[in-house]
C-alpha cells in the first residue's frame, strides 16, 4: 500500500505494534477492506484476512488483532453463517405441504420438515401448527456442503414463540452480552425478571412482563452503543 | 482558453468556473450508517452530487431463477430521484440507470468474494438525490462503502473517478458545466491498493496522450477518494 499509514505489522512502532502491549485506552488498530496487514511469510492469515501477492490483505472493516502470529479481523457487523447445534431464532417464510422455510438471519433460508416439527401436523395442514410470519426457537441440525441448512423444534425448550419480544443484535455482540462464563446474561435476567434466550443468529428472545421486557430492551441498547464505543476506540 | 460558445470554463490561469484547478477533485464527504435498517449504508456527498447507497444481505436469492450455484449475486440498482436534477426524471428503471446498474455490479463483482454465499444474493440500492456530473462514480463509491460496512468480504474497496476534456484541456472531476460543454469524459473504477482497474468507460474523444493524462488525473484523485472512504471506515456511525 502506498502513500498513508495503514495498520500493518510489519512497520509499525514498538509502541503501536499489533503484538505489542496494549492498554484498553489505547486506539483499537481499525482496518478497512483492502488494507496491507503484512508479510505473509512473517504472520499467518486468520479470520477475515487473505493472503494476496505475498502480503496480507484486510478482507472486513473492524478492529484487527495479532494473537500468537496470525493476524485475524474482529469484524464491526457480520452475517450469521449457521453450524450445526446453533440455537438460533427463526420465523417462519413460507410452507409446503410438509415442510417450512424458515428465515434465520442467514444468507439462506432453513428447512423445517414436518418431522422435526413442534407438534404432529396433516400432510397439507402445517399451516394450524406453524404459521408464516410466526417466530420459532429451533436448533440447527444439519447444514449441507451447498450451505442449506435443516433446522429441528424436536429437543428440550425448543417452541413457538409466542409471546414477548424479539430483539436483533449483531452475532459477533453475543459474546458481549453472555459475558464470562454467563454472568451478563445471568445479571440481565435477574434484574428484568424475564426470561432472555440468546440464539446465536444475533436474535434474542425477552419474555415477561411489559416493564421487565422495555428494561431489557433498553438494556440491550446499552451493550450495543458500549460495544460501539468500544470498538471505536474508547472504554466500554 | 477553454470554452465554448459562450460558456468558458477554465480561464487563463488554469482556474475552473468553480474555483478549482484542473487536477483538483471537488469537495466530498461520508458517512456510514446513515439508514439504520439496512445492513450497511453510505451517504456521500461529492461536489453538488449527494447519494445515498445502502446494502441488505447476503440473502436468499429470489426468484430462484437468479441463483447462481457457484456465487452470490449482486442486485445493484441505480436510480436518480425524480427531484435529483433540475428537470424532473421520470420514476422508475430507464435505459440509463439499467446500463449504470449492470457496470456498477460488474465492478462490484471484481472485488466482493461472492464464491462465500452461493444462492444468494447481495442487494444494493444506490439513490442519487442531488446530481451534478459524475453520478455513477459517486455510487459506485458510496456502494463500495456501504458493501464495507455490510461486513460483506471484499478483496478492496473500489474507488469511481472521471477526468475529461474541456476544449482540449484535461481536467480531472469535472463539474456539471464541463460535463455539459466538454467533448470527453473518462469515468474509471480503480482498486486503490492494488492500482487495478475494474471498470472503464469513455464518451467523446481522446487523443493518446490525453486519455493518459485523464488516466494519471484519475489515479490520483483515487488517493484523495480512497483516504476519505477509509476514514468514513473507521470513524464509523455518528
Amino acid at each position: 500500500m502506498k502513500g498513508w499509514l495503514v495498520a500493518r505489522p510489519d512497520n509499525m512502532s514498538g509502541d503501536n505494534r499489533a503484538d505489542g502491549p496494549r492498554r484498553s485506552q489505547q486506539a483499537p488498530l481499525l482496518v478497512a477492506p483492502g488494507d496491507d496487514l503484512g508479510d505473509s511469510g512473517e504472520f499467518d492469515a486468520g479470520h477475515g484476512v487473505l493472503v494476496m501477492d505475498g502480503r496480507l490483505r484486510a478482507l472486513k472493516q473492524g478492529r484487527m488483532n495479532n494473537r500468537d502470529g496470525t493476524v485475524s479481523i474482529e469484524p464491526r457487523r457480520t452475517a450469521y453463517v449457521p453450524r450445526p447445534s446453533d440455537l438460533v431464532i427463526g420465523y417462519i417464510e413460507g410452507c409446503t405441504s410438509n415442510i417450512w422455510f424458515i428465515d434465520i438471519g442467514a444468507p439462506f433460508n432453513a428447512i423445517l420438515p414436518m418431522s422435526l416439527g413442534p407438534s404432529k401436523a396433516e400432510f397439507g395442514g402445517i399451516r394450524k401448527v406453524l404459521d408464516i410470519g410466526d417466530a420459532i426457537l429451533c436448533r440447527v441440525q444439519e447444514v449441507e456442503e451447498n450451505h442449506s441448512s435443516v433446522v429441528t423444534m424436536k429437543g428440550m425448550g425448543l417452541r413457538a414463540i409466542r409471546s414477548g419480544s424479539v430483539e436483533e443484535i449483531d452475532p459477533h455482540l453475543l459474546g458481549r452480552l453472555i459475558g464470562r462464563g454467563g454472568n451478563n446474561l445471568r445479571q440481565l435476567k435477574e434484574e428484568t425478571e424475564c426470561r432472555v434466550i440468546a440464539g446465536d443468529n444475533g436474535r434474542v428472545w425477552i419474555d415477561g412482563d411489559l416493564g421487565g421486557i422495555i428494561e431489557a430492551r433498553n438494556k440491550l441498547n446499552d451493550l450495543l452503543e458500549k460495544a460501539k464505543v468500544a470498538e471505536y476506540g474508547g472504554v466500554a | 482558453m477553454g470554452g465554448y460558445g459562450d460558456v468558458q470554463c477554465i480561464d487563463e490561469n488554469g482556474i475552473r468556473l468553480d474555483g478549482r484547478k484542473i487536477d483538483e477533485v471537488r469537495p466530498m464527504s461520508i458517512e456510514v450508517g446513515v439508514v439504520p435498517v439496512a445492513d450497511g449504508s453510505a451517504r456521500m456527498t461529492w461536489g453538488l452530487n449527494d447519494v445515498i447507497a445502502a446494502v441488505y444481505g447476503p440473502m436468499e436469492a429470489h426468484p430462484r431463477k437468479i441463483q447462481r450455484q457457484d456465487r452470490a449475486v449482486l442486485d445493484v440498482r441505480y436510480n436518480m430521484a425524480p427531484f435529483s436534477t433540475t428537470d424532473r426524471i421520470r420514476p422508475g428503471f430507464n435505459r440509463r440507470s439499467r446500463e449504470i446498474s449492470k457496470v456498477t455490479a460488474e465492478a462490484l463483482e471484481s472485488v466482493v468474494l461472492t464464491e462465500l454465499y452461493p444462492r444468494s444474493k447481495i442487494r444494493v440500492e444506490i439513490e442519487i438525490i442531488c446530481a451534478e456530473a459524475g453520478t455513477r462514480c459517486a455510487g459506485i463509491t458510496a456502494a463500495s462503502v456501504a458493501l464495507a460496512h455490510a461486513g460483506i468480504p471484499m478483496t478492496d474497496l473500489v474507488v469511481s473517478v472521471a477526468s475529461g476534456k474541456v476544449h482540449d484541456i484535461v481536467v480531472c472531476d469535472l463539474n456539471k458545466e464541463e460535463d455539459n460543454y466538454g467533448e470527453a469524459d473518462l469515468p474509471m473504477g480503480i482498486l486503490p491498493n492494488s492500482g487495478e482497474l475494474v471498470f472503464l468507460q469513455m464518451d467523446g474523444d481522446l487523443s493518446p496522450d490525453q486519455f493518459q493524462e485523464a488516466w494519471d488525473y484519475n489515479m490520483e484523485a483515487a488517493k484523495v477518494v480512497h483516504k476519505h472512504m477509509v476514514e468514513a471506515l473507521k470513524r464509523g456511525e455518528a
